[in-house]
């Protein structure tokens, strides 16, 4: 949909586009053209037409389709970029869904505060406008990411994945108990908080009809991920995040920060992960401490697997796929099915399986994901020149002992002290 | 041997880049650096030899930062660096290359080098996602300057190529590139010349040279080809099993009676690691 038009744009031959302006274009007639579809030429196809996307493609999927891509661009920044495998990603989701519930709705009821809020002045609870909500939940978002980051990052790869896990269980575990902190209602409990205010354009108020609008919407946070993402990649940061991947302690030793650097990586995954939130809660008009859970986490990761780890257009395509499977495609495959045969199987239930299924595959026949970035095609089918020399080709010296370094991301045993970040020192068996 | 009267003399005027003062390094029980003191003069080239396991590539990881001696002090220019972490080290100007290659594969060449600029880079994200006048002026001189260190160490055809799939060479050389990024005063080569045929290494010596003078540094070379050794140094340590047992001028040490039992007497021509 969206994500495949700047790879067309660049094979459009004599189309003098230049380079830096095609992703932005292409993005925009893509978005532009699905409006148009759901403004003009769908609302005026014949009946049946009109049930084929009311059935299979609703604006409803296509828009929360984004907002999962809105997150999964954040977690790629993380695991993608930096190399951190984050299996709790769905924290900053709801942390993101939280923010807009006690800033946009009448919950906090005890005061009043309107702050070009989409309530009447009149009513009680806090009603700032939903762009403001943004940048708060993403700031909130950002806070938390380095909050969480600054006790874990230390942890070398497998633990750091464990604990971010116990993040993802624990943050919405809070919400779900939070309706009684000390006598304090501060997240309603397990009934969640509703209604969110709806979304503020001037005078203007989205209604749940709204669905074109909230689409351009949710494209715009979409593309300032994209354009952040990419901007950031390509300089000072991005570099670093990149060879923290690669080699973390050759990294440290050119002069990169890796706390910081690993910091940074979490903060701007966060915001992706606050937006997101802000927008989901917009799009359901509320939050639900049970939409929360660790499956997030994993069709999250499936969503940067699917896509290709590290590639913005690959984990939107991958996203967008995922969530399209996961909202519509799987429960109108199976009422299709059931209809046909006869048979009661809930197709539903069975998504996890599926994205398990799917992670399981990708990893057995296709790693680099279904748009793989360039460098990782690179590693996962082609040999490298050094490897092939190892193995006896005759290219020019012999490259001895040159996997050792590998090791690093795995060496935790006890050890001589190597200095880390602040001095304490951690155990580590390596030699350098 | 070919050093230089002129080399000698700078020698004696140069002021004194590094200062390593008493260090020792346990691993458990065993003392893989005992008392060993040192130092290197400004624009000079020092080597490190001894037998495999010496203590030498533990002894630069305790000048990076990487390891903690168990005690001792090192001082580099006027800053004592003993407690600082790694990245603060390599910005202060200690640079190294590894015994075995450690690039960032999934990069390429430039952005290799690019990577070592960090600390001397201060764009943050801001800058980078309006790419405000001032943080595209400093990209573009930081890829003018990757470029040129490229250019340098004579791998500037390849700068667009990731870094793995480089050949073996050229990964060395793109190795000291990205040492070179970091505008170092102290450059540490750890076994550079492992893997190199001996037109390599006689070529390695002039390059080492060129680097301490065009750079204007001191070269600290972990090496065992000794050739390249008696020819590259103005002044050689010798470790063995974690003391030192010798330093002075290549002439020195090659007259030595126990640099000679240390090579000689335990196991023969044994080329270390
Ligand atoms: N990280 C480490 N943990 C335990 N022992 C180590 C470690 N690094 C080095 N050593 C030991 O210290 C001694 C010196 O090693 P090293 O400095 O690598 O020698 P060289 O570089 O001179 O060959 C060796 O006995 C080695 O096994
Ligand atoms: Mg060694």
């Amino acid at each position: 949909m969206v994500s495949d038009v700047p790879s067309r744009a660049r094979r459009m031959p004599g189309l003098a586009i230049p380079h830096r302006m095609r992703w932005p274009l292409g993005y925009t007639a893509a978005a532009v053209l699905v409006f148009l579809a759901y403004y003009y030429v769908i609302p005026n196809l014949g009946a049946g037409g009109q049930t084929f996307f009311r059935n299979w493609l609703p604006l409803t999927s296509i828009n929360e389709a984004l907002v999962w891509v809105i997150c999964a661009l954040g977690l790629n920044i993380v695991v993608g970029y930096a190399g951190l495998l984050d299996l709790g990603f769905v924290a900053f989701w709801a942390l993101g869904g939280y923010t807009a519930g006690w800033l946009m709705s009448g919950f906090f009821h005890q005061v009043k505060i309107h702050i070009f809020g989409g309530a009447t002045a009149t009513v009680p609870g806090i009603h700032i406008s939903f762009w403001l909500v943004l940048l708060i939940g993403a700031g909130f978002c950002a806070l938390w990411g380095v909050i969480i980051g600054a006790p874990t990052l230390r942890l070398k790869s497998d633990y750091l994945a464990l604990v971010t896990l116990g993040f993802g269980e624990i943050i919405p575990q809070v919400f779900t108990n939070g309706d009684n902190i000390g006598g304090f209602n501060l997240t309603n409990g397990s009934k969640g908080i509703t209604p969110v205010d709806p979304i503020g354009i001037g005078s203007t108020r989205l209604g749940p009809f709204d669905l074109v609008w909230k689409y351009l919407i949710f494209v715009l946070i979409a593309a300032v991920v994209v354009f952040i993402t990419l901007r950031l990649r390509d300089g000072r940061l991005g570099r670093a995040w990149l060879a923290i991947r690669e080699d973390e302690l050759a990294a440290s030793m050119m002069g990169v920060p890796l706390m910081r650097t690993k910091l940074s990586a979490y903060a701007v995954g966060a915001v992706a992960g606050g937006l997101a939130g802000v927008a989901f809660a917009t799009h359901v008009g509320g939050v639900l401490p049970d939409r929360f859970n660790f499956s997030i986490s994993i069709t999250l990761l499936a969503m940067v697997v699917l896509g290709g780890m590290g590639n913005v257009w690959g984990v939107m395509l991958g996203a967008l796929v995922l969530a399209w499977v996961n909202s519509t495609g799987l429960p109108q495959f199976g009422s299709s099915f059931n209809e046909e045969f006869g048979t009661n199987i809930n197709f539903p239930s069975y998504n996890f399986l599926l994205f398990g299924g799917i992670l399981v595959l990708m990893m057995l026949f296709r790693r680099e994901g279904i748009l793989p970035e360039s460098r990782t095609r690179l590693v996962l089918h082609e040999p490298s020149r050094t490897d092939m020399e190892s193995l006896g080709a005759d290219m020019e010296a012999p490259a001895p002992e040159l996997d050792e370094s590998a090791s690093l991301k795995t060496a935790i045993a006890e050890g001589p002290v190597i200095a880390d970040e602040t001095g304490t020192g951690t155990g580590m068996g390596e030699k350098v | 041997m070919t050093t230089s009267p002129q080399t000698d003399a700078s020698l004696d005027a140069g002021t004194v880049k590094l200062h390593a003062d008493r260090i020792t390094v346990k691993f458990g029980g065993l003392v893989a650096v005992n008392d060993v003191s040192f130092t290197i003069p400004g624009q000079s080239v020092v080597s490190l030899i001894g037998p495999n396991g010496a203590g030498k590539t533990t002894f630069f990881n305790v000048l990076t930062g990487l390891y903690r001696a168990t005690s001792g002090r090192v001082v580099l220019g006027e800053t004592d660096i003993t407690n600082l972490v790694p990245h603060r080290i390599a910005a202060l100007g200690m640079a190294r290359t590894f015994q075995n290659i450690r690039l960032f594969g999934l990069m390429t060449a430039e952005e290799n080098v690019k990577v070592a600029m960090h600390s001397k880079l201060h764009s943050g994200p801001f800058h980078t996602i309006v790419r405000t006048p001032r943080q595209r002026r400093e990209e573009r001189k930081a890829q003018e300057m990757a470029r040129e260190l490229l250019e340098f160490v004579g791998i500037g055809k390849v700068a667009n190529e990731y870094a793995r799939n480089l050949s073996y060479g050229d990964q060395r050389r793109l190795e000291v590139a990205r040492a070179l990024a970091l505008e170092p005063s102290i450059l540490l080569l750890d076994e550079p010349t492992a893997g190199m045929n001996p037109q390599e290494s006689g070529r390695f010596t002039q390059f080492v040279h060129r680097v301490r003078d065009e750079k204007d540094l001191s070269v600290l070379l972990i090496e065992h080809d000794m050739s390249v050794v008696m020819q590259v140094s103005d002044r050689i340590t010798v470790l063995d099993r974690g003391e030192k047992i010798a330093e002075g001028s290549p002439d020195d040490i090659r007259s030595d009676t126990r640099v000679i039992e240390a090579y000689l007497g335990k196991s023969g021509r044994d080329k270390t690691t």
